[in-house]
């Protein structure tokens, strides 16, 4: 009798996770790739976890707090690692909606991929789109930041030079007006003797003679 | 008592100018293309011939004629014969538009290389769609570098005729470029001859480096094995040969007047003969040794591509047939096929559409120029490295060098005339011209930043400068040959620098450079009036290829 219904039981878990059953997901992971030599093995204790992670998930959704493992049924093993679940109300004999699973997966996907060491890409399960993480945006875009140092660098290094260009006009245009005059007091320096202008003796590098003595001294001062 | 005119401050800033400007973006993108296309290591033997035969020469006669005659090339010019100055007037033109869309490239790469600055690189990652379940759709059926540039960089239209708006973020950009110039060139020779030692050397820094990281990439055997094997075959291709004497032609800026404009700066002593040779060895050096870089990048770049293919195969295979993980590798992924496809062959027919043929030939045969090049290809194949982030920053710190060292010379090609015409020099001060100068290039090139702008781009890339050059030249050398007489500007020369001019330099310049260029222009016009109407290349958002 107890075999009776133990087999009873059984056929019934089979009708309800099937490949391709209402309800029913499959899932694949990708231990291998994702982990490469520090692989672990897929063993029933494995599929434990899972199905207790499945329960997990199912018991934060409102009015399905009394989930339990023995109510998430797993089938079709194969050697990929692949299977089909399906999660089961507790009188075990309908399972839950799809939906219903498909939004609990979702909001506790990150706990699941944790839970395998796995990711997206490696633990997928089909018809359950994942939510990808958007990409981090600053306020302000970094570009524009870098662009902004670096044009005031250069506004500043143009208007210094400009500037400094200005300045070293003003100087040369200050310059040969100088030039000017030292010229003409070099003319004034340029004695006139009898009509005719001579050069000043110490202008031509001469010596001068000491023993000359000069006009000024012949006669005497008042 | 008249100024006397700019002077570089030792024949160095002569040399580097020179070579800043020789060498530019055509060696980077150009070269590695043409050697691809044409035979790969048997591209050099022609390459080399029409460098000695038509580079070095007409290098040589336009660093003369500056170094002679001491002006711009707009007095140059008139000094030879009056009614000869409109050969000037024609390269300032040509310079003129050359600047006006040259400098946008400079802004491209600003604008990459402040985006270089994120982790992860934005170009590497497709952004998500509008609920966060997959990406978006034009970045998947491109791939993300694509979608970058052509979304997020252009913005660009489906054609020519739909203009958009300016796009404020290149338009931004542009004015930033267009500000670093007007500072390189502010004060004349004395802030381009500091200017130049950077632009000159600091690319083949980051090249050297590059080629270290490059050859050590996994792959890049592959593309290196693939570009310098040697198809002799394409010895006999005309084109080969049409093509190596147009890239030594454009590649050292013959024509533009910046040459001339360089030269008129210099000592009348000075050695230009040697510096000449220099130059252009150096050109032509840099181009071999960028394209040995390139496909070092292509290699990895087709090796990675190559093997992610196999990769997705092999997923689908699994998934479809439920394998153990990890079963299939590369090397029996042929075995496993055949005897899946024996073995269960009505689901195996089923998804055979979906396998993708994987090719390590196909990958390496996409030969690409141009922007493509340097914006799609490099990137994608910097997304793939180890601290992307430091390659992409040093990548196009490379390619902005490179621009504005070319901008310089086509800068001063327009501003030398000016500064030398004295209506327009007594007027206004040095500065203010080149602000003018500046000011006009940026307005007009902010066409190149609207939505179509890059499809005006490649029309100006194309059309805008072929033919006149080639035309330019031919008059250049005629002119100085004939009209002012080999023999005196033999003599001029004997007398300016002290040493004679060799025969082989007579020669070619009386007889073979003038030949050569009659020849090719004579092609290009054909290859125009055959082709009939003009073409230019749309990118299709649906498809997310180029029409």
């Amino acid at each position: 009798m107890l075999w009776l219904l133990f087999f009873l039981v059984t056929a019934i878990h089979a009708e309800l996770c099937q490949p391709g059953a209402e309800n029913a997901f499959k899932v694949r992971l990708s231990i291998r790739t994702a982990l490469g030599d520090k692989a672990y093995a897929w063993d029933t204790n494995e599929e434990y976890l899972f199905k207790a992670m499945v329960a997990f998930s199912m018991r934060k959704v409102p009015n399905r707090e009394a989930t339990e493992i023995s109510h998430v049924l797993l089938c079709n093993v194969t050697q990929r690692v692949s299977f089909w679940f399906v999660v089961t109300d507790p009188s075990k004999n309908h399972t839950l909606p799809a939906v219903e699973v498909q939004s609990a997966i979702r909001m506790n996907k990150n706990r699941i991929n944790n839970a395998f060491f796995l990711n997206d890409q490696t633990l997928e399960f089909l018809k359950i789109p994942s939510t990808l993480a958007p990409p981090m945006d600053p306020s302000v875009p970094i570009w524009i930041i870098i662009f902004g140092v670096i044009f005031c660098i250069i506004i500043v290094a143009i208007a210094l030079l400009i500037l400094s260009g200005i300045w070293q006009r003003r100087r040369k245009n200050k310059e040969p007006s100088e030039v000017d005059d030292a010229e003409d007091k070099c003319e004034n320096m340029i004695t006139i003797e009898n009509g005719i202008p001579s050069d000043p003796l110490d202008m031509k590098g001469g010596h001068i003679n000491d023993a000359f003595m000069t006009e000024d001294e012949r006669l005497t001062p008042l | 008592m008249e100024k006397a005119r700019p002077l570089w401050a030792n024949s160095l800033q002569f040399v580097f100018a020179c070579i800043s400007y020789a060498v530019g973006l055509g060696n980077v993108w150009r070269f590695p293309y043409l050697c691809q296309m044409y035979g790969g290591g048997s591209f050099l033997v022609p390459y080399i011939i029409m460098l000695i035969v038509e580079g070095m020469p007409l290098l040589y006669l336009e660093l003369a004629v500056g170094q002679r005659m001491r002006q711009g090339s707009i007095g140059a010019w008139r000094t030879i014969s009056p009614y000869l100055s409109g050969v000037g007037v024609a390269s300032v033109v040509v310079s003129f538009f050359l600047s006006m869309y040259y400098n946008v490239i400079n802004a491209w790469a600003f604008w990459y290389l402040f985006h270089s600055f994120q982790d992860p690189l934005p170009w590497s990652v497709c952004p998500l769609n509008g609920n966060h379940t997959g990406y978006d759709e034009e970045c998947e059926k491109a791939s993300s570098t694509q979608y970058f540039w052509y979304r997020k960089t252009l913005n660009i239209s489906p054609s020519l005729q739909e203009n958009g708006g300016v796009q404020w973020e290149p338009a931004l950009c542009l004015l930033l470029a267009w500000l670093v110039v007007y500072l390189c060139i502010l004060r004349g020779t004395e802030s381009t001859g500091k200017v130049v030692y950077f632009t000159a050397s600091l690319p083949y820094c980051v090249l050297i480096i590059y080629l270290i990281r490059g050859l050590t990439l996994h792959g890049a055997t592959n593309g290196l094995m693939y570009m310098f094997t040697p198809k002799i075959e394409q010895l006999a291709n005309p084109k080969a040969w049409i093509n190596a004497a147009t890239q030594i032609f454009f590649s050292l800026g013959l024509g533009f007047g910046s040459l001339i404009a360089f030269a008129s700066y210099n000592e009348p002593s000075n050695n230009c003969q040697k510096h000449a040779i220099i130059v252009s060895l150096i050109n032509s050096f840099t181009s071999i040794f960028a394209s040995i870089v390139t496909f070092s990048i292509y290699g990895f770049k087709a090796t990675f591509n190559y093997e992610n293919c196999l990769k997705k195969v092999s997923l689908l295979l699994t998934n479809t047939f439920d394998l153990e993980d990890g079963f299939l590798t590369a090397s029996n992924l042929e075995q496993v096929k055949g005897y899946l496809a024996s073995a269960y062959p009505s689901k195996y027919s089923e998804m055979f559409p979906q396998i993708k043929n994987c090719s390590l030939e196909s990958e390496l045969d996409t030969a690409v120029q141009g922007t493509g090049l340097a914006f799609i290809v490099y990137t994608e194949a910097i997304k793939n490295m180890e601290v992307s982030q430091l390659w992409s920053v040093l990548y196009f710190f490379m390619l902005l060098m490179l621009g504005i060292g070319s901008m310089l010379g086509n800068t001063a090609a327009i501003l030398t005339p000016l500064t030398d015409s004295k209506i327009i020099s007594s007027h206004l001060p040095k500065e203010a011209i080149s602000g003018l100068v500046c000011l006009v290039n940026c307005a007009i090139g902010m066409v190149f930043t609207m939505e179509a702008g890059n499809y005006w781009f490649d029309i100006f890339n194309d059309y805008a400068a072929t033919l006149s050059l080639l035309l330019i030249v031919l008059v250049e050398t005629i002119a100085v040959c004939y009209v002012y007489g080999l023999r005196r500007f033999e003599s001029d020369l004997k007398a300016m620098t002290g040493r004679a001019v060799s025969w082989y330099w007579k020669v070619m310049w009386a007889g073979v450079s003038p030949l050569l260029i009659v020849s090719l222009f004579v092609f290009y016009l054909s290859d125009y009036i055959l082709t009939g109407t003009l073409k230019y290349q749309a990118w299709d958002a649906s498809q997310d290829d180029k029409l």
